[in-house]
């Protein structure tokens, strides 16, 4: 059976566009808001990344530093992650959800237990940053079993050999990792040499799906849009800080900042 | 889970940097794979190739000052009446503490693979200093993470860092600590690691850092085993060996010639922060039972919360003061090789006001932690038991938290 990852996708590409992949931190700044900002940014997104939070992250900037510290403040736990994607995916025109985060809060959790929380509450992706491939090996296909794609990234620093490897052993969704960056760094690489980069890793086999994130923004997402997928993460996190500290909506704010998003590359 | 004979403790891993099937590995992001086989290509190249080693010698010899002395604490002896107490004075190191011997390493290594930049993280400052020097010394940039309440804490280490002229990278985030030190540290690399070396302070982090880590520290046990045997004649019958433990770099090096022994002949004991007398929080995953987490690249004892968050530490020295510990310690903890206890803030401040008053030597609040093991049992011990402490770091970084708690600071 094709799944609700692969089907977005296709979606996207008989529209003759990338699809758009908003991640935002579950429980910035509170669980309520959190809710109430996947249910309004999926009327624009076509894939919902959500972040579990954990407060030792290796590779996130700033942004999602924040994000994640507001959510932590604010006492979120694993078991209101699930909760927010539980009620989220009640919704009549629900995404499919990829959730993100960090390893130490997978291996604490249990691996089985995490992986059958997230097919309970009706999680389609996982991304795990700090598990890279070959030992994600036998996570993934204990995602796979449990119809869960297990998103694979690949860096700049990755070698062909090893691509080639990692997108043979990968599911339905592979990650570019734009340059040498954490999350929501200032774009280093002309975008022309992101999708030099892109297309060559794409060739390798075309028909898994692959998206570029890391640094994207309001004035680089038009110049990326050949790819078949773009994310954005640190540009909605930092929406949602501004608008807290002007006391402003975050819901309203992140609405308007993601149609935006997807008006540059429809 | 058993430790094997015959080979370093470092290498007694599987292929997936494992130690005894669970501790370690290689928990960091994809961009951070290649910038580690490269490491780990690297220093497999030159760890046993005769011109690096004989450069690291002539630097042991001329620049850090080798052997460090091994002395008899014969006042503090007689004071307790009980085991014999000695003390290995790492802390005679140039700089003032073991961090320089993996310091030093990590910087013939960022010569070898041809980058201009260094950077490390560091808690007492004492890494931070030592990899300023280093830097110096190569011609290196060189940046160091640091939390600011540590920068706040160890003042003499900031200034010498900055004489040296590297560069001080306030940390802000969380506990404002080594732990977040060492995550915007890597967080650094991730974004750098084309330019930048990359040295961890501490026998943590991913598999080839723990391993250039206790390959360098492990001078310490090489001098200390041809002193025993010039002191002795041999290795002593009964042996005890403190030290203290915060990632567990010194007291790898400290050890590392005797894993072999028998632990009724040698026994090995790890002393970590049991923080302030009173308060609920420490820095002794070992001692006070931690699970196993996540941390920085690798899977160890760790304090954090049922929910995986890593929990806040306390320690009045910052060295010690970090939530998780080497993989390295967790293998030799369930093995039953190495035993652990932890000290308390309280009785490392009455430790290193006992050592001062008697003796001519002035450890740090780290080793202090051991030396307050070492006042605990010698006297419960007969004089056949030779206990040895390693004095790994001098007390000047402290003299302003010395002062602040016992009125007064001498060295």
């Amino acid at each position: 059976m094709i799944s609700p990852i692969s089907l977005a996708f296709q979606k996207c590409k008989k529209e003759s566009r990338p699809a758009l992949l908003t991640y935002t931190v579950a429980g910035d700044n509170t669980k309520k808001k959190s809710l109430e900002i996947l249910k309004s940014i999926s009327e624009h997104a076509d894939i919902l990344e959500i972040g579990f939070p954990h407060n030792a992250p290796t590779a996130d900037g700033p942004q999602i530093q924040n994000s994640s510290y507001r959510a932590l403040k604010n006492g979120i736990k694993l078991k209101d992650v699930f909760q927010i994607v539980k009620s989220y995916k009640k919704e009549k025109n629900a995404k499919p959800c990829i959730l993100m985060g960090y390893y130490q809060m997978v291996y604490r959790y249990g691996e089985r237990n995490f992986v059958k929380k997230c097919k309970q509450v009706g999680v389609n992706g996982l991304i795990i940053v700090d598990l890279p491939w070959p030992d994600n090996r036998k996570f993934a296909k204990l995602c796979k079993k449990n119809s869960i794609s297990f998103v694979q990234l690949l860096s700049p620093t990755t070698s062909k050999e090893r691509m080639k490897r990692i997108i043979r052993d990968s599911h339905d969704l592979n990650y570019f990792i734009s340059m040498l960056s954490t999350t929501g760094g200032k774009l280093k690489v002309s975008p022309k040499k992101i999708m030099e980069n892109y297309n060559k890793i794409k060739k390798i086999k075309k028909s898994k799906n692959m998206v570029i994130g890391f640094g994207i923004t309001n004035k680089t997402i038009s110049a990326l849009k050949k790819a078949d997928g773009l994310v954005v993460g640190s540009a909605l996190c930092k929406v949602i800080g501004d608008s807290i500290k002007n006391r402003q909506n975050p819901v309203t704010k992140l609405n308007k900042m993601v149609k935006s998003l997807r008006n540059k590359i429809k | 889970m058993k430790i094997k004979k015959g080979i370093p403790l470092i290498d007694q891993h599987d292929k997936s940097g494992f130690y005894g099937g669970k501790f370690g590995g290689n928990y960091v992001a994809e961009t951070l794979k290649k910038p580690i086989d490269d490491l780990t290509k690297l220093f497999e190249q030159y760890r046993n190739d005769k011109n690096f080693l004989k450069e690291r010698d002539g630097l042991y010899e001329s620049y850090v000052g080798k052997p460090t002395r091994f002395i008899k604490l014969q006042n503090l002896t007689d004071h307790l009446g009980g085991a014999q107490i000695y003390a290995k004075m790492v802390s005679d190191a140039n700089g003032g503490a073991h961090k320089i011997y993996n310091a030093i390493t990590h910087a013939m290594l960022c010569k070898r693979a041809k980058k201009k930049y260094i950077c490390t993280d560091t808690g007492a400052g004492y890494n931070g200093k030592m990899f300023s020097m280093v830097a110096k010394k190569f011609g290196l940039g060189c940046k160091v993470f640091m939390g600011t309440r540590d920068i706040e804490r160890q003042k003499p280490n900031c200034d010498a860092i900055r004489k040296n002229g590297a560069d001080i990278v306030p940390v802000n985030s969380g506990s404002k600590t080594l732990v977040d030190a060492v995550s915007e540290c890597i967080r650094y690399w991730v974004s750098n690691c084309d330019k930048v070396h990359m040295g961890i302070g501490s026998l943590v982090g991913p598999n080839i850092f723990v391993k250039i880590c206790g390959w360098s520290t492990a001078q310490i046990s090489r001098e200390l085993k041809i002193q025993l045997e010039e002191e002795f004649g041999e290795i002593p019958n009964k042996l005890k060996l403190i030290n203290c433990v915060g990632g567990g770099s010194s007291a790898y090096g400290f050890w590392s010639e005797f894993f072999d022994y028998n632990k009724n002949q040698v026994e090995l004991i790890g002393v970590e922060a049991g923080g302030p007398k009173n308060s609920k929080l420490h820095a002794a995953p070992l001692s006070k039972n931690s699970k196993i987490g996540v941390l920085h690249g690798a899977a160890a004892y760790c304090i954090q919360n049922s929910d995986g968050q890593i929990n806040e530490t306390e320690s009045i020295s910052s060295g010690l003061d970090y939530p998780s510990v080497s993989p390295i310690h967790c293998l030799l903890k369930d093995s039953g090789r190495a035993r652990y206890v932890y000290a308390t803030d309280e009785e490392a401040l009455n430790a290193f006001k006992l050592v001062t008053e008697l003796e001519e030597i002035s450890p740090s609040l780290e080793p202090a932690h051991a030396f307050a093991e070492a006042i605990k049992i010698a006297p419960k011990l007969d004089d056949s038991t030779t206990l040895i402490v390693d004095s790994c770091g001098d007390s000047l970084k402290d003299k302003d938290i010395i002062k602040k708690h016992l009125g007064s600071y001498r060295r």
